[in-house]
């Protein structure tokens, strides 16, 4: 029965062009929206960061108004409200970035994958940015999210943030950006290591095992600022002196740009790598 | 048509393919036969560019791979039918990889029709038994109605109905003049299904022809006898210059000489025959024939063997595995 319905007449409409980015842009896009883990992962990411951030908003709130006034110190109710995101946001997003690529070699799915697209820059390009496109995009309604709801249960010390607050809107959007640029991180540390393990926890070394070991050396206040991971911090801080390490940093862009040039370095390398080695 | 020219491929000390030269012609199936390790998986990986060679190349009508405009509608090639994310369903699966070809979603369902799997087409694959894996894994191959066919061990671990479809797809896509190149270390199956052979070893190419021409060629053709006389017609079979050598039940088995001839000795002799019948060869000892040489060149016997094999090879290169895993199922 199968051998007789293989052929009727033309099959498929005349090809014109080439196979490229588009096409293998929508099938990442398919790829990413069709396994249920992206749905779990993304929606632990978002419970997880509004949560903690809504949690450590409401015990600041709780300690400030328990905090006789003449001992009540500034806090940065912007950078409190998204701690959550960026914390452990960044952990469930980088394990989201990694799976985009290390799930293929783990499936062998990838080798699926190069021989419908063999040329192999159009699917790593596809790849990061259908990935990136994701979370960014859930990456800004956590943001926003943690932001108003953190800021709701702040508004008893007087102390809550809006958006038309001082750097505020540069704090939120640059939080999705930090978390969007680790995970897009992992994803190009995904293209070197090949390996689910192994590489996220190789992301889980860089953001939270490096911090704490530059922290133990006695370079760390000229270390610091060259720490990927010290992006979190500067990009959503609205209240700079609320920071005992700030002063240490560059300022919020600059720290950001530190991570963005590292990302872009692994990215680079791990497209080189993805290109010319044997899949 | 697929060409293989001198390709040649290296993994640390392994050879695991050396100069192979062959044509893939379109209208039949071709048979890519040869022991496990022998190379045929990495031949096929180097052809669809997820290996890079270390010398030589391979085209498909004179492009590489990778540079086809839509590959999908020029090769269809299945690997490894496990190689698909098992929390995907079969639809989704399939749609992914039309997407990257531009090929319509109707596609989809079209291939899913008719390799069965409608009805499951909603399913997540890793719930699929083999056989399904390995239907999916070619109504893949299908979507873009490619001229090109490449099918890697397809009837591993599939039951008898599995494999009379597959064998009955792959004859129906050469009738209509694609070119289907199909390997396999099961030489009874490609005796069945392939019109043309690539035999390797070791890398290396061991015969290229057709099967009839493989069988008749690498294999002496021999008669088996049943005689209660069998000694006397022994000696008047050495003496006419034959080799008789004992076989099942009583039986002689009588090579150099033809049924006739040995008909003709043993009237002569007055040898009573209960059984004479010419033992065709069948592929399966057209292959062991072949392969010999190279068991034998590995455990230093010496003979007249034609077999190119190179002075001076180490002796765990002639074992002749692949990259390990790279066959992806050893």
């Amino acid at each position: 029965m199968a051998t007789t319905t293989i052929r009727q007449g033309p099959v498929l409409p005349a090809p014109s062009g080439r196979a490229g980015f588009g096409g293998t842009l929508r099938s990442e896009f398919t790829k990413i929206g069709s396994v249920r883990s992206t749905y779990w992962t993304l929606l632990m990411l978002f419970a997880v960061s509004v949560g903690i951030g809504a949690g450590i908003s409401g015990l600041s709130a709780n300690s400030w108004s328990n905090t006789p006034p003449a001992d009540r110190t500034p806090f940065d109710a912007t950078q409190i409200s998204l701690a959550g995101l960026l914390v452990l946001g960044q952990l469930v997003i980088v394990v989201l970035g990694a799976l985009v690529l290390s799930g293929e070699y783990s499936t062998g799915m990838i080798r699926t994958s190069l021989i419908a697209m063999p040329r192999r820059i159009v699917i790593y390009a596809a790849k990061a940015a259908a990935f990136t496109a994701v979370a960014l995009v859930v990456s800004l309604v956590t943001a926003f999210t943690a932001f108003f709801l953190g800021q709701a249960l702040l508004a008893s010390t007087h102390q809550s943030a809006t958006l038309a607050g001082p750097d505020v809107l540069r704090a939120v959007i640059g939080s999705a950006l930090y978390i969007t640029l680790c995970g897009l991180f992992a994803f190009a540390a995904a293209a070197i290591i090949r390996n689910s393990a192994a590489t996220i926890t190789a992301m889980i070394g860089l953001l939270f095992v490096l911090p704490v070991l530059v922290n133990w050396t006695p370079w760390h206040n000229d270390l610091v600022r060259w720490l990927p991971s010290s992006a979190a911090r500067a990009i959503s801080a609205t209240v700079w002196n609320a920071g005992p390490q700030n002063a240490h940093l560059f300022f919020p862009w600059g720290q950001f740009a530190v991570l963005a040039a590292c990302t872009a370095v692994v990215l680079v390398v791990g497209g080189i790598l993805f290109l010319k080695r044997d899949a | 048509m697929i060409e293989v020219r001198g390709l040649t491929k290296r993994y640390g000390e392994t050879t695991a393919v050396r100069d192979l030269s062959f044509d893939v012609m379109p209208g039949r199936v071709t048979g890519f036969l040869g022991p496990n390790g022998a190379g045929k998986t990495t031949t096929m990986r180097l052809i669809l560019g997820l290996d890079y060679p270390d010398a030589g190349a391979a085209t498909i009508d004179g492009k590489q791979y990778a540079h086809l405009a839509y590959p999908m509608r020029e090769v269809g090639a299945l690997l490894d039918a496990r190689a698909v994310h098992g929390g995907r369903s079969a639809y989704n699966h399939l749609l992914c990889l039309a997407q990257t070809n531009n090929l319509p979603r109707r596609r989809v369902g079209e291939v899913l029709e008719m390799v069965g799997l409608t009805e499951v087409a909603r399913r997540r694959t890793r719930g699929f038994s083999l056989g399904m894996a390995q239907r999916l894994g070619i109504a893949a191959t299908l979507l873009g109605d490619p001229k090109v066919i490449m099918f890697d061990e397809p009837i591993n671990g599939l039951d008898p109905e599995g494999i009379l479809w597959i064998r009955n797809l792959m004859k129906a896509l050469a009738a209509e003049g694609r070119t289907v190149f199909v390997s396999s270390h099961l030489m009874s199956e490609m005796q069945n299904t392939a019109d043309y052979l690539i035999v390797i070893g070791r890398g290396r190419l061991l015969a290229d022809c057709t099967t009839e021409e493989f069988i008749t060629r690498s294999s002496v053709p021999t008669v088996q006898v049943a005689t209660p006389q069998a000694d006397q017609l022994a000696k008047a079979v050495a003496k006419e210059g034959g080799t008789a050598v004992s076989g099942d039940n009583g039986t002689l088995i009588v090579s150099g000489l033809t049924a006739g001839q040995v008909g003709a000795l043993a009237l002569e002799h007055g040898v009573r025959l209960e059984e004479l019948t010419v033992v065709r060869a069948s592929l399966e000892e057209a292959f062991m024939e072949l392969t010999t040489d190279t068991v034998e060149y590995r455990a230093g016997a010496e003979g007249a063997h034609s077999q190119p094999a190179g002075p001076g090879r180490p002796p765990q290169e002639l074992a002749g595995h692949g990259r390990p895993g790279s066959d992806g199922r050893s």
